[in-house]
């Protein structure tokens, strides 16, 4: 470590890449900001919804994991009941 | 907002000092990316803590390696904003992360290490990524 951190003292997922999966079957993957009352705050998150995408959420993964996530929400809130899975993106295994 | 200059400038040296020269405008990156030949790796610095400050150091371990990229520049996101944007033009369908490293071989990407690649992982991890996609990509060893 450099020692340059601006943002300690945060959630252990704060700054990480995840991907969360929904009841309603959405995945969604941004970087983690915080988790409150309000629900799980994400930056910079794509989404994949199976209703509307021509991929399959494991297609829409393997693309993210290799150019990196297409940001189309700056900021999101999630409402945590909403949310069945959160994991970094780095450990998800696409086959 | 960008960050106070006073404060970034030692992630800036941070990166400087292996080597890596910065590129501060759409005109820097435009004169060293543009019709570029042979491999150069694009740092693209950032202040956040929890990914770039095991980037950093990452970095400084992975251009030890006898295989290296014959070129190493640097933009700072979030600081030179237009720079970074046009370096990031030359990324072609990767999308845009900081920190993160770009490894170009005659202008195309060849290997591009995001964010997500870095958040959470020791520098030995990152090195080890590195320098492999260094080994497979820039050819002979550099001989100083």
């Amino acid at each position: 470590m450099s020692g340059h951190v601006f943002h300690p003292g945060h959630h252990e997922l704060h700054g990480i890449t995840v991907v969360v999966t929904m009841h309603d079957d959405r995945t969604l993957v941004g970087r983690f900001d915080q988790e409150d009352a309000r629900g799980i705050h994400l930056l910079d998150t794509g989404i994949h919804d199976p209703a509307t995408s021509h991929a399959s959420r494991e297609d829409y993964l393997r693309r993210t994991l290799k150019f990196g996530v297409k940001p189309e929400h700056p900021r999101l809130i999630v409402p945590a009941a909403q949310v069945t899975a959160i994991t970094p993106l780095r450990e998800i295994a696409i086959p | 907002m960008p960050y106070d200059p006073a404060l970034v400038r030692p992630m800036r040296e941070e990166v400087t000092r292996l080597g890596a020269r910065e590129l501060h405008t759409v005109a820097d990156v435009d004169n060293v990316l543009a019709n570029h030949t042979g491999t150069a790796l694009v740092f693209v610095n950032s202040v956040c803590g929890c990914a770039a400050g095991n980037a950093r150091p990452a970095l400084a371990q992975a251009l030890a390696h006898p295989v290296r990229p014959s070129a190493v520049f640097t933009v700072f996101a979030g600081q030179d904003v237009d720079a970074t944007a046009r370096a990031r033009s030359y990324f072609g369908e990767y999308q845009p992360s900081s920190p993160s490293m770009a490894l170009l071989r005659d202008g195309e990407v060849v290997y591009m290490m995001h964010r997500h690649m870095i958040e959470g992982r020791d520098p030995e991890d990152i090195v080890a990524d590195l320098t492999a996609a260094f080994e497979q990509y820039c050819g002979a060893p550099v001989r100083d």
